[in-house]
């Protein structure tokens, strides 16, 4: 804020002024450099309606610090010609002289001197008139009065030519008086203070308003992963579905809990190198339960429970490769084989949102590892038209019955729940989705790495909304 | 899922009637089959050659559909037929015989002892009097295809030989020789090979180099011959020249070798099921001897029936259906499974054809009951199980602690649970044999090759990568990291860990010291040394000399924090010093 000083002597001269008056010349009155004036109207401004200010901008003539020079100390060619005396002086000796260069040639083609190349000691400069008027140093003298205009377009381009004038444009305010005008200033407040609600002093205090069209100062705070959210929204749906989450801390699988107990064949192509990661160490499993993986051998490779099995020769040392779990169905495995050894059946609702491995190739929706949603429903009696029903309801509290597209769902087979010593009469209904798939939808990303892992934009993160998956 | 590509007028001549995309597309969904796109050989070629390469192509409209995995007798055009035909009650589905050769015995194939140790099963089977067109030809070329790429798992399981009989005499011998030993001239060249050329010689064929791989190593190949010494073929790889079939061949000897019994009878099964239907007398094939070393003789293709016996209630009570026997009876029949009501109307008798391999248990008749009625037609119900929900506690846990630190003003990353041998290493200034880490045996690239044994390396890449990001950066991840342990079944356990980095102008170990006592207050651990939790000097190559703490809680060592070490920083391609906290959050369960 400019002082107090100069606004009031500007709103003074304001006031005694009909139609305004120009910023320059508020500044040549009060005998201050422009800028403080314009300063000073910006302060005004600022406390509301008291002056207006129309911006327009105005070219004048202004010397240069050689025109300066000039109009001080006379032109060069004046300056040469009064260096020369009486005798004349020698071309050389003048030549050294400040002015020596230009002013010659100047004083030269005005004809006020004469140049005697034959003179005896070198060539001789003489004046050849007795007294000069120096026509360049007036004009500039009266350019520096503010007289500018009482000369010629020509007169002034030549001047400029010779780099002694140059042509400025200034911006100045025209100054008149606005709705609110008065000479005394009142100053506006930023913001209110303690002091101010203390004293009561807000009361009388003029606040400056504020630029609503600006942005917010964003929080200084921390954001959770948008795929989390979503993750955090599906363990929330199951939970409301009364599903009870199943232990899946464990990524590292054998391949017996990840496929032979699920009736998936050794041969199956799921198995093979380009599918599945496989461990070198720790290689292989051990402690199975021994019954029960007797059991699944002989499902497999000789059939029961109502079933041909698959007839082949079951190998051990298959169903021993350690891998990185394919599915998080391996849990489920254990969790239903578990279950198969209380005392008493129970129904059980079960689900789980966690990592799994595929060692596949990757492209923009495919990573070696994604999280997978399942839920299973084990219990007497379960239809086809229950799983239909409860994957309605699944799908319906994702608020888009498309998404079912994105997922897998099926009844286990006998083959897998009998082995484990289920009871004949429970059925097991399950589904399974990816937690990537629906996330990258609901977020509209196109690439799966924009989405997971280190290489993510940390701003998408910062900026990503809440997840209400059914709205 | 299996693709089958069919010429849609071939498809649509061959049921009778034309579709619209539309209607045909319903179809399928009803039958379990996807239309998966609506092509030709012109688009095709156009979109993975160019334009140019196309001009020349056929614009022939092609249907893709997606077969389940394991409907092997959908995986061709006459399958394909015969299956729809059958469920939309256009004909009946035939019955399958061997029968006798019309003159003379059996075609024989003898398996000498030396196959024991490469490729010990053989079956046989001879499809008399066929007619082939150019479809068909091509139809029966590309159903060994199929077949050897789904069921016979490239190969390795079973490996189809089909071969022109009038070029050959019986009986044919399958045996093993040392590679040396073989040499014939193979199909579609003009010399004759040693085995052991002719593995040099696919080594560039960019099909067959997938297959060498199975015989490579042994000792002895795997060869059928003829009574007169000509190779019929060299299995899994390649067949003679000299019993090659084409469309003008009449009488088609096959044989599977295999390494799985069971999937050659059905391979088997399926190719003279499938093309028998092109024989002078329909959907009968004429049968072949296999003598065993044993001197045992069966006689092939087995063509075997079975029946189930299931209750309409199994059916109704599984599917959430009610229907009655009869009506249960009808829709299997649709699919191929030709049933019927017994006498006292209890029970359902189930035919099973040899085409339908994938039926082995009564689950995969009440599959096909439901499709039969229609998926879409069943009712939708909710199960009465009556179930209270719990969280996993660590899983509740860790919800909970990531809600608090972004409160924090810390921000989630989520990095990847696979990583390089470098990343939890040499880049910490860790020894790798220290790690605790399991290794993979197989990973495509580097990135893979272990199961991270901390969070820290993800967490400063993913600073690497947001580097231009605004000061300070304050990142954690609450997730698991995986360690061998011997005490489980795997030898291996995943650790629950959280982890946060401070990455400034300066180093902020204040920063992240005080994340640690939020994370203690949060957990109701207070500072102590005895019940409480305290941080000591220690020394850790990952972090900067006399900047690094052990965080103890109730006595026990939980985790460290400290200032990174700037050899680390620099491994990790970050220019500012950066503070880490990494602990255990089990014991807080």
């Amino acid at each position: 804020m400019a002082d107090t000083g100069i606004l009031e002597s500007l709103l003074r001269l304001v006031d005694k002024v009909d139609g305004g008056i120009d910023s320059q010349v508020v500044a040549s009155s009060l005998g201050v450099d422009h800028q403080v004036v314009v300063g000073a109207v910006k302060s005004v401004q600022a406390l509301g309606e008291v002056i207006e200010a129309e911006q327009r901008s105005s070219k004048h003539w202004e010397l240069t610090g050689e025109g300066q020079e000039i109009a001080e100390q006379g032109s060069h060619e004046a300056r040469v010609f009064k260096a020369i005396p009486e005798e004349g002086l020698s071309q050389s000796q003048l030549m050294k002289l400040p002015s020596g260069k230009v002013g010659f040639s100047k004083a030269m083609s005005n004809k006020w001197i004469h140049l005697d190349k034959g003179h005896e000691g070198g060539p001789r400069v003489f004046r050849m008139v007795e007294s000069i008027e120096d026509v360049v140093r007036k004009k500039l003298q009266q350019v520096q009065m503010g007289h500018s205009s009482q000369l010629e377009e020509k007169e002034k381009n030549e001047l400029k030519k010779r780099k002694l004038l140059t042509e400025v444009t200034v911006k100045s305010y025209w100054i008149t008086k606005g709705s609110n005008f008065s000479t005394i200033i009142t100053k506006q407040e930023t913001e209110l203070t303690p002091e101010m609600i203390a004293s009561g002093s807000w009361k009388e205090k003029k606040f400056k308003p504020y630029n609503f069209d600006a942005m917010g100062v964003a929080p200084d705070s921390g954001h959770l992963h948008p795929l989390m959210k979503v993750r955090t929204q599906f363990r929330q749906i199951f939970l409301e579905m009364g599903f009870t989450e199943m232990p899946t801390n464990n990524f590292i699988e054998s391949s017996f809990w990840n496929f032979d107990s699920l009736f998936q064949p050794q041969q199956h192509p799921a198995r093979d190198q380009h599918d599945t990661f496989f461990l070198s160490d720790p290689a292989v499993a051990h402690d199975f339960p021994q019954d029960y993986l007797e059991r699944v051998k002989k499902v497999h490779s000789e059939g029961g429970y109502g079933s041909q099995g698959y007839k082949y020769d079951w190998k051990i040392e298959e169903a021993q490769k350690n891998i990185l779990r394919t599915h998080t169905t391996a849990v489920s495995a254990r969790m239903l084989y578990k279950l198969a050894q209380q005392e008493e059946f129970t129904p059980v609702k079960y689900f789980s949102i966690d990592r799994v491995f595929r060692n596949e190739t990757l492209d923009a929706t495919h990573l070696a590892e994604f999280h997978q949603i399942e839920g299973v429903v084990a219990d007497y009696g379960l239809t086809l038209g229950d799983l239909m029903g409860v994957l309605h309801q699944f799908f319906t509290k994702l608020g888009l019955n498309k998404w079912v597209e994105v997922g897998n769902s099926g009844v286990f087979r006998p083959e897998m729940l009998l082995p484990m010593g289920l009871p004949e009469g429970v059925s097991v209904i399950a589904w399974g989705l990816s937690l990537e798939r629906p996330t990258m939808i609901k977020y509209g990303i196109n690439n799966i790495r924009e989405l997971v892992g280190h290489k993510v934009n940390l701003q998408m993160v910062y900026d990503s909304p809440v997840c209400r998956l059914d709205s | 899922m299996p693709t089958v590509s069919v010429k849609r007028d071939l498809l649509f001549q061959a049921l009778g009637r034309t579709f619209t995309d539309e209607e045909f597309d319903e179809l399928c969904f009803e039958f379990g089959l996807e239309l998966d796109e609506i092509t030709s050989e012109k688009d095709i070629i156009s979109r993975e050659q160019g334009d140019q390469k196309a001009s020349e192509a056929s614009d022939v409209v092609l249907y893709k559909i997606d077969v389940p995995a394991n409907r092997y007798d959908l995986l061709c055009l006459e399958g394909l037929v015969r299956g729809l035909q059958v469920f939309k009650d256009k004909m009946e589905a035939p019955r399958y015989s061997r029968v006798n050769p019309l003159n003379g015995d059996p075609q024989r194939l003898i398996i000498t002892g030396e196959t024991a140790s490469v490729r010990p099963h053989a079956v046989a089977a001879v499809l008399r009097n066929i007619t082939f067109t150019p479809e068909r030809y091509d139809s029966f070329i590309e159903l060994q295809e199929k077949l050897h790429q789904n069921i016979c798992r490239r190969r390795t399981l079973v490996a189809i030989g089909t071969h022109d009989l009038d070029t050959i005499s019986g009986p044919f011998t399958y045996t093993a020789k040392a590679p040396d030993d073989i040499r014939f001239k193979p199909l579609n060249q003009n010399q004759e090979y040693s085995a052991t050329q002719l593995m040099g010689f696919y080594k560039t064929d960019s099909h067959l180099r997938h297959y060498l791989h199975i015989i490579e190593d042994e000792p002895l190949y795997p060869v059928i011959y003829d009574s007169n010494g000509i190779v019929l073929s060299m299995p899994p790889i390649i067949n003679g020249d000299h019993s090659k079939i084409s469309v003008n061949t009449k009488n088609v000897f096959i044989e599977c070798t295999a390494t799985d019994l069971t999937k050659a009878k059905i391979v088997l099964d399926m190719i003279v099921t499938m093309f028998s239907e092109h024989c002078d007398q329909p959907f009968t094939v004429e049968e072949a001897e296999v003598v065993y070393p044993d001197g045992r003789m069966v006689t092939y293709p087995e063509l075997a029936y079975r029946t189930e016996t299931l209750s309409a209630d199994y059916i109704n009570s599984k599917v959430g259906i009610n229907e009655t026997a009869e009506s249960i009876a009808q829709l299997l029949t649709r699919m191929c499974l030709k049933s019927e009501v017994t006498s006292d109307g209890a029970e359902i008798q189930v035919e099973i054809p040899p085409t339908r391999s994938d039926v082995i248990h009564a689950c995969d008749i009440m599959e096909d009951a439901a499709m039969a009625y229609g998926f879409n037609n069943i009712t939708r119900t909710t199960p009465r199980t009556y179930t209270v929900a719990n969280q996993f506690p660590l899983n509740k846990l860790t919800e909970l602690l990531r809600l608090d630190l972004a409160t924090a003003g810390f921000t989630e990353a989520l990095t990847f649970a696979l990583c390089s041998q470098e990343d939890i290493a040499d880049k910490l200034q860790k020894n790798l044999k220290d790690t605790k880490a399991v290794h993979i045996s197989n990973p495509k690239t580097a990135e893979f090759q272990v199961a991270r044994t901390t969070l820290l390396p993800g967490l400063l890449k993913t600073l690497a990568a947001n580097r231009k990001m605004p000061l300070p950066l304050k990142l954690f991840e609450i997730s698991d990291v995986v360690l061998r342990d011997e005490s489980t079944d795997v030898g291996a356990r995943n650790s629950r860990r959280l982890c946060a980095v401070y990455y400034n102008k300066t180093p902020g170990f204040e920063v992240i010291h005080g994340l640690l006592d939020r994370v203690m207050q949060l957990l109701e651990v207070k500072p102590g040394r005895n019940h409480g939790y305290y941080i000591q000097a220690a020394e850790d190559s990952t972090y900067f000399p006399g900047r690094c703490a052990e965080i103890f809680s109730h006595g026990k060592s939980i985790g460290r924090l400290g200032v990174l070490h700037p050899d680390v920083i620099n491994s990790f391609e970050l220019t500012m010093p950066c503070s880490a906290l990494d602990i255990d959050i089990e014991p807080f369960l």
